[in-house]
């Protein structure tokens, strides 16, 4: 048994009761300007469920000691339960083995550790690293200092309009200089649900390995990592209803085995000399120093939550929601809603005529309403679309009809202010 | 609503959608350009100063209404003062808009400047109401590229 304490009921069968979800978030009682708070930027983060703050005060208060190191009665505790946690984390994504899961910051952190090892040890002057126009920052620049350090060149895979990627254009790219393809699944910016396990697929028959950026698709969606056939895939605890601090790289096993450790110290080490030191086996050799074990007892209890709601049954219900906020939105004449890609999920960017999103932003939060404007760190993509912002909402489990209309009437609020 | 209102002035939204002195000044021959990353906004300034006097000015970019307004008032403000009186201006200028909210604000010798003064109740916004400001403060010393970072 774990110390994870979850909340949620239940509700497979019938489909995700948001009425009763919105309960297990106590952030959604307050209220900002004096109105209820309407929470639209859960792409930065999103709120934490009860159970996980519960969890997390409980480690804190009667559990805290340090992992893999103790003989004492806590510390086996604890390190139990952490490495339970892995486990649920290689469930909740379909991976094969536990040691394919390294506990980690967040995505940033994931993906410069799959860059600095995976990529220094395997990628070299005139290589080749495809990524896409709709990356986030955190999926550049990792690869751009990687290019810098052993001469390599970044491609980039263009995208339609629509926000769509150009799938001839991206296995154009492919040449036998190419060796590592870094993909978001979900776009932070625009919300496009990327076809990953084809162009997995494409990339695999160029025998090039694939890391695919999970971090806006985990919270949405249930994701197989053994059916995308993912080679890397990276995420992070806080945009999942989880503590920030804690994120997660799945690697396949043979590939960890071979990489060369990320940072250095204790618990990463089987033996130190002076003379030579040699490496824990994986995923220990990734995970130096004391690891935010906080983190990771309230990522799993967030996983229980997540499990009893099911991810099939937020996927579902969001969607709906989602579509009604397409369709609200389409009908306020002064709002041009950036990107139709053919598959969306949780986000939705917009310019307003005449409103730059940093005004928008400031009124809305006088009405309660929480959303994210500027450039949500994919400059590139902003400067395909030609602007410098935009307005994004995205959405999480508790987001409901209300929020939505609750939105809009903000907006009309917005564009009263401006005309 | 109302402290909405005092930032959102109307005389502010007028500025907003026609900035005086936008497009770039023939003859500068002192010229920044300040970034605000958090936001995106952008604006370049161009002076031409002579003597220790700046006798034309004019600025570019895209931003929040705020930076904007902001930028067109002060090109206002500053056309033939000294470099001197300049500084002093934004001195005055700054304290306006990063005030404590609760104090009236002190408006004397700011002008046009004193719409401002809603500012304060925004902390998050006081970047772009200043960004202006900072990149004039650059071209004058030495015309490099400015951040609010």
């Amino acid at each position: 048994m774990s110390d994870a304490q979850p909340t949620g009921t239940s509700t497979k069968s019938r489909g995700l009761d948001v009425r009763e979800a919105r309960r297990d978030f106590p952030i959604l009682n307050r209220e900002i300007h004096g109105h209820p708070l309407v929470y639209l930027d859960n792409a930065n983060t999103s709120q934490k469920p009860q159970g996980t703050i519960d969890t997390i005060t409980h480690y804190y208060r009667d559990l805290n000691a340090n992992i893999h190191r103790g003989v004492y009665e806590l510390s086996l505790h604890t390190t139990r339960v952490y490495e339970e946690v892995r486990g649920k984390v290689r469930a909740f994504i379909g991976a094969a083995d536990e040691r394919e899961i390294v506990f980690v910051r967040g995505t940033t952190e994931g993906i410069n550790l799959v860059a600095q090892t995976y990529g220094r040890t395997h990628i070299g002057a005139g290589d080749e690293i495809i990524v896409t126009t709709m990356e986030h920052h955190s999926n550049i620049v990792p690869w751009q200092m990687l290019c810098e350090q052993v001469g390599a060149t970044l491609r980039v895979a263009p995208i339609t309009v629509e926000g769509d990627v150009i799938l001839d254009e991206y296995r154009s790219l492919f040449n036998k200089r190419t060796k590592f393809a870094a993909i978001s699944h979900v776009s932070n910016a625009i919300g496009t649900v990327n076809p990953a396990k084809e162009m997995i697929a494409i990339a695999h028959e160029h025998s090039v390995p694939v890391l695919l950026d999970g971090a806006q698709s985990v919270p949405h969606f249930p994701v197989d990592v053994q059916d995308l056939d993912a080679d890397f895939y990276v995420f992070s605890g806080h945009k999942m209803y989880a503590p920030t601090g804690i994120g997660v790289v799945y690697g396949k096993l043979n590939l960890l085995e071979e990489m060369p450790p990320f940072l250095g110290g204790g618990d990463m080490i089987l033996t130190v000399s002076f003379e030579k030191s040699t490496w824990a086996p994986v995923p220990q050799k990734f995970e130096a120093g004391t690891p935010n074990v906080a983190g990771v007892f309230g990522l799993g209890a967030t996983l229980d939550y997540l499990n009893g709601l099911g991810m099939s049954q937020i996927q579902e219900y969001e969607d709906g929601v989602v579509s009604y906020a397409v369709e609200r939105l389409s009908t306020l004449d002064d709002i041009t809603i950036i990107g139709t890609p053919r598959q969306r999920t949780g986000v939705i960017s917009f310019t307003i005529k005449g409103v730059h999103p940093h005004d928008a932003g400031t009124i809305l939060d006088r009405d309660g309403i929480a959303i994210r404007a500027g450039h949500h760190c994919s400059q590139p993509l902003m400067e395909f679309y030609g602007v410098p912002a935009t307005n994004r909402v995205s959405f999480g489990l508790y987001n409901n009809h209300n929020d939505v209309d609750r939105l809009v009437a903000g907006l009309e609020t917005v564009i009263e202010v401006f005309r | 609503m109302s402290d909405l209102r005092e930032l959102y002035q109307e005389f502010i939204l007028d500025h907003h959608k026609n900035p005086r002195n936008f497009g770039p000044l023939e003859g500068a021959n002192r010229t920044s350009e300040g970034y605000n990353p958090l936001c995106g906004d952008r604006v370049t300034i161009y002076l031409l100063v002579e003597g220790d006097r700046i006798s034309d000015i004019g600025f570019e970019g895209s931003g929040c209404a705020i930076c904007t307004a902001s930028t067109s008032v002060m090109s206002e403000m500053l056309k033939g003062k000294t470099v001197a009186e300049a500084e002093d201006l934004f001195g005055k200028f700054h304290e306006l808009v990063t005030g404590p909210p609760d104090e009236v604000p002190c408006t004397d010798g700011l002008g046009k400047l004193a719409v401002f003064f809603g500012v304060r109740e925004f902390p998050v916004r006081v970047k772009c109401a200043t960004l202006a400001w900072h990149t004039l403060k650059a071209a004058l010393r030495d015309g490099k590229t400015v951040t609010t970072e």
